[in-house]
């Protein structure tokens, strides 16, 4: 059967020239760019060029770029280390309320330590006010972490305002950019911020290249000690296949970026618009603009979203759920929740996201599939039938 | 896939879906709150369940397990489809996942309200000790199978209990009963308050 794969936030398929450039690092240049040999160097150069990609997909300098193993651990390595960095001077932590979960868990597990956060509510379409950020600042605030874009719900964040505030009070700021990076453009001068998250998996790099920009000046206590990689702030021996993956997957995207966008979009609204004309009860979660080019998410009333996303998957589509039922932990959507949204409405969810390979043609096949799909969900749920009766008096 | 193949065929193919309108009994649990909601409607004839019909909301699970009780259940006396446990339904269903255990497998529970519910009916001021007990309340100890988060056993009293691996104590919620992370605020199943 033929798949369409439209699960862009879980992870992207690798661009075939980004593993084309690994592939040596993993046969022949085998060596640790920390030798002074020439085995060692080979792998160096790479590393540092892969380097400068990445800067220059953000508008960073080189030197301003941690590599990292994963998104999670930039935001961890962010979070925390930027906290315990300033802890001389204070011990609060502002975060949005739709964080992800590593940089919400990464800012509980600093209660440990005596810190304490606050979390700042979003309105409806899962966006955070700037004044709502303002307002919770304290002299005791050592670390504000907002997302550039929510992958759930698609919202772009308003995090240059943010920046701009918190650079007021002297706070320094972090974002996790994992879900944007590749899809929006971003200058890191322009966005103010002190440190940002990406990983490649994002966008067609390979899983394991992530990196975190640190604004040079910002203050880290780094999470793993051990040599001089990555100047002092992350030990451990580079993995020097995903860096240079990493590299080549952020150099297409720089050079690809605006097209993909424009094609997105083009495509996200096909989807939007066909799905809230043809299935009724279904809400558009997040905003309809200022929403990332290649996102669309919803929650279908009466249907529950690990029953959606098993029905499309028979279809030979695959998408992702914030239902409380599709996670493991069995718990919703900390997103949804946060957005107002009450718990079996965010039962419903259904996320569809993008790839670059995406067609007009796999869209209206969904288009043609989902609402086949729900009527058979609804004729077995009985708030379905009770919400019918409802209706008829 | 995180089901086995006969889950899978009745999640696509479920039996017996539907309502009965002139049923002679109707069970339900759960609530959309919690995730999962489980409607049985059963006609009964000669002392068998001669008909059998259900509603699901919740996920492959709960769609798999209602569809798999109603065929155990159909024809069988009331007395047998009684003695029908979650258990062995997802025994039945070749297993579930340790952390659908607790949440979708109550099926058997549905089937049961609605069997309570047709004795209360043909025998008014009988009091059944069957149709006395209480609805499904999650206050079993042997219920709180693992751990929501790593699926590890869960250790300690009733009221409270925790998980050793993720180092979380988890408590009833007063409302749902449900057992939620002691930390949060409110319950993660219905958003009752929790009491510090």
């Amino acid at each position: 059967m033929r798949r369409i794969y439209l699960d862009h936030i879980a992870a992207t398929p690798l661009h075939p020239d980004a593993l084309a450039a690994m592939l040596p690092f993993l046969r022949e240049r085998f060596g640790n760019p920390q030798s002074l040999h020439s085995e060692g160097q080979t792998v160096l150069e790479a590393v540092e060029e892969a380097r400068g990609r990445v800067a220059r997909l953000i508008g960073a300098t080189a030197a301003e770029i941690i590599f990292t193993s994963s998104g999670s651990e930039s935001n961890n390595l962010a979070v925390k280390g930027m906290a315990l960095a300033g802890r001389a001077k204070g011990t609060h932590l502002v975060l949005s309320a739709v964080e992800h979960v590593s940089v919400l868990n990464a800012a509980k597990s600093l209660e440990k330590f005596g810190f304490r956060s606050t979390l700042v509510p979003v309105d409806r379409t899962g966006t955070v006010r700037p004044e709502s950020v303002e307002q919770a600042l304290t002299k005791d605030t050592v670390l504000v972490s907002v997302m550039l874009a929510n992958s759930e719900v698609g919202a772009i964040e308003p995090v240059a305002e943010i920046a701009k505030l918190c650079r007021a009070k002297g706070v320094p700021f972090h974002t996790d950019a994992v879900a944007a990076a590749g899809s929006l453009a971003i200058d890191v001068p322009a966005l103010g911020v002190d440190a940002l998250s990406l990983a490649g998996d994002q966008f067609y790099g390979p899983k394991g290249g992530a990196a975190l920009y640190l604004k040079k000046g910002t203050r880290l206590l780094p999470q793993i000690d051990g040599g001089i990689q990555e100047d002092g702030r992350r030990g451990g021996t580079e993995n020097a296949a995903a860096i240079v993956g990493l590299g080549k997957a952020a150099e297409i995207a720089l050079a690809r970026r605006a097209e993909r966008e424009a094609k997105a979009r083009a495509l996200r609204d096909r989807l939007i618009d066909g799905l809230t004309r043809r299935v009724d009860r279904i809400l558009l979660t997040g905003p309809r603009d200022g929403r990332l080019p290649h996102q669309a998410s919803f929650c279908v009333q009466f249907v529950e979203g690990e029953a959606m996303l098993l029905s499309l998957d028979m279809k030979g589509i695959a998408v992702s759920s914030g239902s409380a039922c599709s996670s493991k932990a069995l718990k919703a959507s900390h997103v949804l929740l946060a957005m107002g949204l009450d718990h079996a409405t965010a039962q419903g969810s259904v996320v569809f996201s993008l790839l670059e390979g995406t067609t007009a043609e796999d869209i209206d096949i969904v288009l043609e599939s989902f609402p086949p799909i729900i009527e058979r969900l609804r004729k077995m749920s009985p708030l379905y039938t009770a919400y019918l009766k409802e209706n008829s008096q | 896939m995180i089901y086995s193949d006969k889950v899978m065929d009745h999640f696509a193919n479920p039996r017996n879906v539907g309502t009965l309108p002139d049923a002679d009994g109707v069970g339900q649990v759960g609530n959309p709150v919690c995730g999962d909601m489980m409607a049985f409607y059963i006609k009964v004839k000669d002392d068998r369940l001669s008909d059998i019909k259900f509603q699901t909301f919740g996920c492959g699970a709960a769609i798999a397990v209602s569809s798999m009780v109603s065929e155990m259940a159909l024809g069988k006396t009331l007395d047998e489809a009684m003695a029908i446990t979650n258990d062995k339904v997802a025994e039945e269903l070749g297993g579930l996942p340790k952390n659908k255990m607790h949440c979708s497998n109550l099926g058997a529970d549905a089937l049961h309200e609605a069997i309570k519910d047709f004795r209360r009916k043909s025998a008014p001021g009988v009091r059944d000790a069957a149709a006395a007990a209480p609805a499904h309340v999650h206050d079993e100890h042997e219920e709180i199978c693992s751990c929501p988060y790593c699926e590890g056993p869960l250790e300690g009293l009733k009221e409270v209990c925790s998980c050793r691996h993720c180092d979380i104590d988890f408590v009833e919620c007063p409302e749902c009963r449900k057992y939620t992370n002691k930390a949060d605020a409110a319950c993660s199943s219905c958003g009752a308050k929790i009491a510090k």
